[in-house]
């Protein structure tokens, strides 16, 4: 249940592009074809799922307060979770390197799909966003870090596949000139998250509303204020047509 | 003025506006849009930017003649972490409540693409005083659209800006609201600070008509 929680609380509600702004660089950046940004999606859950429990396991015995009590008692008061930033990036940079030289021995074709995607996953703010938001959560087992890795990477797979698939699409619509490319993507993409916000009452039944704290009071006015503006803007747009 | 040559001076003022690393080259969005529902937030964020791309643009000049380039990407990294764990630290000491909401996102300035873009793209073929110059306008450039947007968002959003009631107090109903304005809470959430951003590139292009990509 715990898992089952937390997987779809990270692909909807935590979602990583539309919740935390992560990855956002190459979410715009190589979402102009569907297939590319499959290539990169699908290496963003495969790195997801790797780097994301080897940090926590890093995190658990290395680096948090009285970790490392397994060399012996006098250890147990060293609180290294400072160096943190510099072990995360550390153990991503090298797990990417590693992955790519498994994957290019024994799965070419996997690397050929993959390949150039690799690289720049290295310094994917999703990836490093991943690991830190594991540690500021506090997630408590190697399972659910795994879990959380693998939801959170197929929630941001789902993000740059629609936005994909609509600027294909867009390509055949009249934007306006000085809009177009980065301006429209950047719109789209707020509406997108306007859309995911209303995964927020899915796993709490309504009764609060997750992530941000102040969010509870801020989300009833914007409803609120959403309902009196489309009430109220609705004929204008209508006389603005015809 | 013999300290800035002419083109050294193009150096800091082309980020500010024709080739901005948000609005144009699109760099470092992602740790950019989710701290600028304040505006204190987005100066704090602003400036530990440009501390961590002057510094570290230096650094990585001075020893790109050594650093085999291989191995770059992982050198670059290990230089920016230090940094930034240098300006968690001193954030921590001295204005904790703020570190406490920019949480992730000042260790998020590592993998800020700002940063490994312009040590990429100059700091490895340029000396140490461009470099400098170079690191310092293009943060300038990044921060001044972090302030534009937690300016809006804050302004609009709760009507304050750093804190400070200028609109006067929806509660009391002085200044503002008494006409029966009301603050649009909806600024404060993440979408919006999407659509700021779009909005802006929107205004820049329309301006500067060169600018306009082809569908």
């Amino acid at each position: 249940m715990e898992h089952l929680e937390l997987f779809f609380k990270s692909i909807f509600i935590d979602n990583m592009v539309f919740a935390t702004f992560l990855g956002m660089c190459s979410y715009l950046a190589v979402s102009k074809k569907v297939s590319t940004a499959v290539g990169l999606g699908a290496a963003v859950i495969f790195v997801l799922a790797i780097t994301v429990p080897m940090n926590w396991l890093l995190d658990q015995y290395i680096l948090k307060e009285g970790a490392l009590v397994w060399l012996g008692p006098e250890y147990a008061q060293y609180d290294l979770s400072f160096l943190s930033f510099i072990m995360f990036i550390a153990t991503i940079a090298t797990m990417v390197q590693l992955v790519e030289i498994v994957v290019e021995k024994f799965s070419p074709s996997l690397y050929n799909s993959l390949g150039i995607f690799l690289p720049l996953i290295a310094v994917n703010c999703a990836i490093l966003g991943g690991s830190l938001f594991m540690q500021s959560r506090e997630i408590a087992t190697l399972g659910l870090a795994f879990n959380y890795g693998v939801s959170s990477g197929i929630g941001w797979f789902l993000a740059i596949l629609a936005i994909a698939a609509i600027r294909e699409k867009i390509r055949y619509s009249n934007v306006p000139a000085p809009l177009r490319g980065l301006g429209i993507t950047f719109i789209i993409t707020g509406l997108m998250a306007i859309g995911f916000m209303s995964f927020g009452g899915m796993l709490t039944g309504g009764d609060e509303v997750p992530s941000i704290p102040e969010t509870e009071e801020v989300a009833d006015t914007a409803t609120e204020l959403i309902d009196t503006q489309t009430e109220e803007e609705n004929p204008t747009n209508t006389k603005d047509e015809l | 003025m013999a300290l800035l040559s002419k083109k050294d001076t193009k150096l800091i003022t082309d980020p500010l506006a024709d080739n901005n690393p948000i609005t144009i080259q699109v760099l470092g969005i992602c740790s950019a849009l989710a701290i600028t529902a304040q505006l204190k937030a987005s100066i704090v964020m602003a400036i530990s930017v440009i501390f961590v791309l002057g510094i570290g643009n230096v650094v990585i000049s001075l020893i790109r003649n050594i650093m085999p380039s291989k191995i770059r990407i992982i050198v670059q990294l290990t230089v920016v972490a230090a940094l930034v764990i240098l300006v968690d630290l001193v954030l921590k000491a001295y204005a904790y409540e703020l570190s406490k909401e920019l949480s992730v996102f000042v260790g998020l300035i590592i993998t800020n693409c700002i940063i490994m873009g312009r040590f990429e793209a100059f700091a490895l073929g340029n000396g140490p005083w461009r470099s400098f110059l170079d690191g310092i306008g293009n943060a300038l450039g990044y921060g001044l659209i972090l302030i534009l947007v937690g300016f809006f968002r804050e302004l609009l959003g709760s009507g304050t800006l750093l804190g400070f009631r200028v609109l006067g107090d929806p509660i009391e109903k002085t200044g503002l609201y008494a006409l029966g304005y009301e603050n649009n809470g909806f600024m404060l959430l993440s979408p919006m600070a999407l659509i700021v951003v779009g909005l802006i590139i929107w205004i820049q292009r329309s301006r500067n008509t060169s600018l306009i990509e082809d569908n």
